[in-house]
């Protein structure tokens, strides 16, 4: 299977790799998947407290090409956005922006959650409630 | 004549570092099968005018080649399609030919899935298998297959050697203990006929399959030993029609295929040492250079191994994302579920008691005749140097130099 040239762009030069400490409070994490599953998410937020935007994002990664590219490029979309536009990032974006096999949808999910993980934990955090989650049905 | 020199000593890419898959076929082989496709075109079994007898001729005379190869009378070699038909035809043969004497097969977790699902078949044709676990280090216990023998049991199918980690099993001692009891012994040898000195007289091989195009040889023809004496084993056909290959397999015989067979384990015994000694030691430059890598282990045992393959788990990343650093440059296999169809990671490297996160982490090796030390060099540094590169970017290694152990964290399974 050829991987798209997004993918590969992503893969080669990931943007916004790192991480933010987790314990400040304006920083919300999420780490979805698990190890026996080949993928694992961790997806980083920090908000400005007074206007609720999105001021950085990080990622790490554990998994395939298409798993690395959809967190890179979660974290491309996060920076610059507010709370309320980040929650309604789907994961039927980040497959049509990638060119996602079907076979890689579920990279795409993970990374959906890994964006509402971080935030809840944000909201968590700051005496918010948390977001009702929908469950997608991954393969 | 210089620029002949540097061009020797070019790292070719991309580097084939997947000769368990499959091989390329040796130009000595392609020469010789050439003529057989368009001048001595003729069918075997036509036995009434030259083009039939030189095409018969040539088969037997690469009868005898494959024969040779493996100690085996000429007679006891039966041509096939290839290995998934021999191990198709050796146990389904054997199940319909000694269902007198009972229904019951014992094989192991890590076989190939062309004997696995065969016996799977005859389980749902009224027969009973049994499945022995390997150890970590892919071995068979040989008490534990000696306490599974029952009156019934007709047949024990255990692979030479495995085709992931390249295990090569106890043989010897198998077939000294099927013989005791009186039970045939089936050897799927795909993956070590041509690599490892095979020879059905000193292994006490009853039945074995395997198949050309992992030894130099052209794709779609391969063989199976059918033992004729102590004891004279019998299969029933599983394809019927003109009978051929003395009944057991009916069809016209590929004969450019036999011929580029014959010709290739005429090779394979001839080079058989030399290339194993220098596989070998490329394999181990590999082996050492990689396991520099921290948390890096190789699966399965290195003391009873082929000599051309390793098979290495690095952890903390994932194997097609580790093969997507360098496969424009490097042909390779992983055991990770994402490159299979199944999403299942390997069901081999489970059966040794890996965790399915070090099973994703793997890595397949199968030099080859044709790899070379500067492809081996390239191959160190490019690996090295992804593994590095993704560790940086995974949460799982942050937490483990954080001294964090990940099988404590409750993950959320999707």
């Amino acid at each position: 299977m050829a991987y798209s040239e997004k993918v590969i762009d992503h893969y080669s030069n990931p943007k916004n790799v790192g991480t933010l400490d987790k314990n400040k409070k304006n920083v919300g994490t999420g780490l979805v998947g698990a190890p026996e599953c080949g993928d694992v998410m961790r997806l980083q937020i920090e908000v400005d407290d007074a206007t609720g935007t999105i001021t950085d994002a990080k990622f790490k990664t554990f998994g395939c090409g298409s798993a690395i590219a959809s967190s890179s490029l979660a974290t491309e979309w996060l920076k610059g956005k507010s709370i309320d536009q980040a929650v309604k990032i789907d994961n039927m974006a980040i497959v049509e922006e990638l060119n996602l096999p079907p076979v890689k949808i579920h990279c795409s999910v993970l990374a959906e959650d890994a964006i509402k993980s971080a935030i809840n934990d944000y909201r968590k955090k700051n005496s918010l409630p948390e977001l009702e989650l929908e469950e997608k049905i991954v393969h | 004549m210089y620029l002949c020199e540097i061009n020797l000593y070019m790292l070719q890419k991309p580097i084939y570092l997947d000769n368990n898959a499959t091989t390329p076929m040796d130009p000595r082989v392609l020469e010789t099968i050439i003529p057989y496709f368009t001048q001595q075109f003729g069918n075997a079994a036509s036995r009434n005018h030259p083009f039939g007898w030189e095409a018969e001729k040539a088969v037997e005379n690469a009868r005898e080649q494959v024969a040779n190869l493996i100690g085996a009378d000429p007679k006891e070699i039966i041509f096939t399609s290839g290995a998934t038909e021999g191990d198709n035809l050796c146990i389904k043969g054997v199940f319909e030919m000694y269902a007198q004497k009972g229904n019951h097969i014992i094989t192991c977790t890590t076989e190939h899935k062309a004997v696995l699902d065969t016996c799977r078949h005859i389980e749902k044709i009224g027969g009973a298998v049994t499945y022995l676990e390997v150890n970590k280090e892919g071995l068979i216990n040989l008490e534990e297959l000696k306490a599974a023998i029952t009156p019934k049991t007709i047949l024990i199918a255990i692979m030479y050697a495995n085709n992931e980690i390249g295990v090569i099993q106890p043989i010897k001692e198998i077939s000294t203990l099927a013989k005791e009891r009186g039970v045939l012994f089936f050897t799927d040898g795909t993956q070590a006929v041509g690599k490892v000195p095979v020879n059905v007289i000193n292994d006490g091989i009853d039945l074995m399959a395997f198949t050309a195009h992992k030894m130099y040889g052209p794709k779609g023809i391969g063989a199976i030993y059918v033992r004729r004496k102590n004891p004279r084993v019998k299969v029933t056909a599983q394809i019927d029609g003109g009978g051929h290959e003395r009944g057991m397999r009916s069809g016209t015989l590929n004969v450019p295929g036999i011929v580029g067979f014959g010709k290739a384990c005429e090779l394979c015994q001839q080079d058989m040492q030399a290339d194993t000694i220098r596989i070998s030691a490329m394999r181990d430059t590999l082996e050492k250079g990689l396991l520099k890598l921290e948390e890096s282990y190789v699966n399965g045992s290195t003391q009873h191994r082929l000599p051309h393959v390793c098979n290495i788990s690095f952890k903390y990343v994932e194997g097609e994302g580790l093969m997507m650093g360098f496969n424009k440059d490097i042909a390779l296999s992983s055991g990770s579920a994402c490159t299979s169809a199944s999403l299942e990671p390997s069901y081999v490297l489970k059966a040794l008691g890996l965790g399915d996160d070090l099973a994703h982490s793997s890595l397949r090796f199968g030099l080859g005749r044709f790899t070379t030390n500067e492809q081996i060099e390239f191959t160190i540094n490019a690996i090295t140097e992804t593994v590095t590169k993704l560790r940086e970017m995974s949460p799982l290694w942050e937490m483990f130099k954080e001294g964090i152990n990940i099988d404590d964290i409750e993950w959320a399974h999707h």
